[in-house]
């Protein structure tokens, strides 16, 4: 825990000084620090806190803010199980974004195909086909690693604009296309498709939260209790080792990439049926988060929990945040980007902090890197 | 060297992925006489091929369509052939590039049947897009030359675009702009030096943070400082001039030889980055301490400068990209501006296989196919421009997975150098 806390209070320490050095009134302030110093430092002081607990009203300080908070939590925690199953399979999946559209477009169209099932049967047909989608996709780089040795970041990376031009094609077809329209938006999910509200009508946290924290402790006792698991953590560990233990290094790619893109898919199937409804054009923004609070999380489901509440506390509050101060909602990207670069950094926090690591902390640094080849 | 990296080339290619190569072409071959040969009715294509200010003008070329497709088909298949009975070689890749070519054109006959394209226009448009595509791939040839992975292209473009207009619209000259964009990627790619040298991150995950980072912190700037302060985004493009008497030559005068500077720093960076990797003593160097890193230091080369040296002229060749598509293009910083340029320019890299001229030609293919997309449009055929802006990706792909012909990576590649 020391680490990514540490981390994250450089993240936030360095995001305060981007907001109070791009904040208009604070750099004159600034300008004129000779003749008044207190009110530079004071002005700085308010700007950043005031941002800052505009961000924490945003997403804890109501009802309905706990519920947008949760909202965003859903998708991240899925899409961040994901990124971290594969971190354990010794993968880099970056190609959530493609993953989370696949799952969009599974889940869409079965939700909007069937208007007669009942919700407790159209409900987890749509999430399932949402999975399959996503896990369908997620083999595709599998498999190339598995066969070719081809990179799956690279792999990847292309499979996420050709999911993203699949999306602008299917938006095109009769089938997709809501009726009487011509802009690229889908028809809507049945209402029998929807997840449930969890908490009144009036806020919009759904079931989701509930399959994903499910999925999550499933997703610990596969890792931790199951020969699946100790397969995967032993390819991503060491792929020499498991393979003379007889252990299949290709099949585990291919499974673990697959199981990633099961997740993923779905955390795209529940943020369709609970909050999207539909399908448009562009990325969803989940897949790129979901790198950065698995590595923050460590790649424990558990760790990713925390992550995924903290990043989609972010998001909620960044809304709060823009509206009554003006800070643009951005500044969260910044501040994620941050947070990796200093979790994937531990030398770098311990010259900050000057504190020493436990030797399993100093042990994670550069036991990822590898190279395109293999 | 070049008959030592030669015969490297030619063991590389084994006796089954030669055959693949024929097989391919002569896949390709079948694919043009069916497609494009069969699909064709009896009309002609019709096309333009003339710039603005020329010695004389060309004539309008009208070829009939479905013979030119045989005919394309015939030759792609005597490749084909010539490359399962003899073998090609090293060149195989140059053929390669022909056939691409030949069927490229072939589908363009194709496409413009009973019609009319004006090929220049086409080939101009050709060339703008591939212009970052091959900067930002230059980029990173030259950071994964000496072993560092670079997938922070698209962010040190972004970066780089942004700063080039704010920099270029506050002092008021597009030169300060261009300069303070490429130094602007050189102050992002230290940052990936550093923590993939210095702190030994994993490069891919250090790529990652900038790339995340780049569009944070642009986006909010655009918000907080660009929104408000409209003067600061708007710095003017670089004006297009004419070389004297070649930009006179008819097509390709205007082409290549009328342009504004960054096109032309393009073309001299694409032969000086090549004969510096190939032919130099600072390009052995380089390319020792990608493939060996534990040689190159046994023999006094400072490993961790050369590769310090190389990502930050990497990221400054990234910011000329970025800074090309503001103040070379468009004149102005729009957020999320690249929209994937960068990983595109990533692919060109792949499958350029790591050299210069090769990712050139890469973006050259890329580019090609981002504006036939809008030119399908206008030619109304049946195939969707979704299919077409797949293409890039799909093409690296099936590089990647060695469908066609595998690239060989830099044996250091991504991984950090400690010294015992």
């Amino acid at each position: 825990m020391l680490v990514p806390t540490l981390a994250l209070v450089a993240a936030l320490f360095v995001g305060a000084l981007v907001i109070i050095f791009t904040d208009p009134e604070t750099l004159r302030a600034w300008a004129s620090f000779t003749a008044n110093p207190g009110r530079a430092l004071s002005l700085s002081w308010d700007a950043a806190s005031e941002a800052y607990i505009a961000l924490f009203r945003g997403s804890f300080g109501s009802r309905y803010a706990l519920s947008e908070t949760l909202v965003n939590t859903t998708p991240l925690l899925l899409a961040g199980l994901s990124v971290g199953l594969a971190f354990r399979a010794g993968l880099f999946n970056i190609g959530g974004e493609g993953q989370i559209l696949a799952g969009f477009i599974g889940s869409v169209m079965v939700g909007f195909s069937f208007d007669s099932l009942p919700a407790i049967i159209h409900v987890p047909f749509a999430l399932l086909t949402g999975a399959v989608f996503g896990a369908a996709w997620g083999f595709i780089p599998g498999f190339l690693k598995a066969k070719t040795g081809a990179h799956e970041v690279i792999s990847t990376i292309m499979l996420n604009f050709i999911m993203l031009n699949v999306v602008l094609w299917v938006l095109k077809t009769e089938f997709f296309l809501r009726i009487g329209r011509n802009d690229p938006i889908s028809k809507s999910v049945n209402e029998s498709a929807e997840l449930p509200k969890i908490a009144g009508e009036g806020l919009r946290v759904h079931l989701g939260i509930m399959v994903a924290l499910a999925v999550a402790w499933l997703m610990w006792w596969i890792l931790f209790r199951t020969t699946i698991g100790f397969r995967f953590r032993s390819v991503g560990a060491n792929p020499k080792a498991a393979a003379y233990a007889g252990m299949s290094v290709a099949g585990t790619y291919i499974f673990a990439m697959m199981m990633a893109g099961a997740l993923t898919g779905l955390a795209g199937a529940t943020q369709m049926l609970g909050i999207k409804k539909f399908l448009s054009p562009g990325f969803s923004g989940f897949g790129f988060d979901a790198i950065a609070l698995a590595l923050l999380g460590k790649s424990h489901p558990g760790g990713i929990v925390l992550a995924s509440i903290l990043f989609g506390a972010l998001r909620a509050g960044a809304l709060t945040m823009q509206a009554s101060t003006s800070t643009p909602i951005d500044i969260i990207v910044v501040i994620q980007a941050l947070i990796i670069a200093f979790v994937a950094a531990p030398t770098l926090v311990r010259a900050i902090f000057r504190v020493k690591l436990r030797r399993s902390e100093r042990e994670t640094e550069g036991v990822l890197a590898k190279t395109w080849g293999s | 060297m070049s008959s030592h990296s030669a015969t490297v080339t030619t063991s590389r290619i084994s006796p089954a992925r030669a055959r693949g190569f024929g097989i391919f072409f002569i896949f390709l071959a079948v694919a043009m006489a069916v497609l494009f040969g069969m699909g064709s009715g009896p009309d002609s294509a019709t096309f333009g091929l003339n710039g603005p200010d020329q010695f004389a003008d060309l004539p309008t070329v009208e070829i009939p369509a479905a013979g030119t497709a045989y005919f394309l088909a015939v030759v792609a298949a005597f490749l084909g052939g010539m490359q399962l009975a003899r073998g090609f070689g090293h060149r195989i890749y140059l053929v390669l590039g022909v056939v691409v070519f030949l069927f490229i054109f072939a589908f363009l006959v194709w496409a413009t049947e009973d019609n009319s394209l004006n090929l220049y226009g086409m080939l101009q448009s050709t060339l703008l897009r591939a212009i970052p595509l091959t900067l930002g791939a230059i980029s990173g040839v030259l950071c994964e030359k000496s072993g560092v992975v670079n997938i922070a292209i698209e962010g040190m473009m972004l970066f780089s675009a942004f700063m080039g207009v704010i920099i270029g619209s506050a002092s008021g000259n597009l030169w300060i702009g261009l300069i303070g964009g490429a130094l602007a990627g050189g102050v992002l790619s230290s940052v990936l030096a550093v923590l993939s040298i210095r702190y030994r991150v994993d490069q891919i995950i250090a790529g990652t943070v900038l790339n995340i980072f780049a569009l944070g912190i642009t986006s909010y700037l655009t918000a907080r400082v660009l929104v408000e302060y409209q003067n600061l985004n708007n710095p003017g493009t670089f004006r297009q001039f004419s070389i004297p008497i070649v930009s006179k030559i008819p097509l390709i005068g205007p082409l290549l030889f009328r342009n504004n500077i960054l096109i032309f720093l393009t073309f001299v960076l694409v032969g000086a980055v090549w004969f510096g990797l190939n032919k130099t003593r600072w390009g052995l160097r380089v390319r020792a301490v990608g493939e060996h890193p534990k040689a190159a230091d046994t023999v006094g080369i400072n490993v961790q400068r050369v590769r310090y040296r190389n990502v930050i002229m990497g990221g400054v060749v990234a910011g000329l990209a970025g800074a090309y598509l503001t103040l070379g293009s468009v004149g102005r910083f729009d957020e999320n501006m690249t929209a994937g340029k960068g990983f595109i320019a990533l692919a060109a890299m792949l499958f350029g296989r790591y050299n210069p001229v090769g990712a050139f030609g890469a973006a050259l293919v890329f580019g090609f196919a981002e504006s036939l997309q809008n030119k399908l449009a206008i030619l109304n055929v049946g195939i969707s421009s979704e299919l077409l802006a797949m293409a890039p990706y799909l093409a690296t792909l099936l590089v990647v997975a060695g469908v066609v012909g595998r690239t060989r990576v830099p044996a250091a590649d991504g991984v950090p150098y400690v010294k015992e």
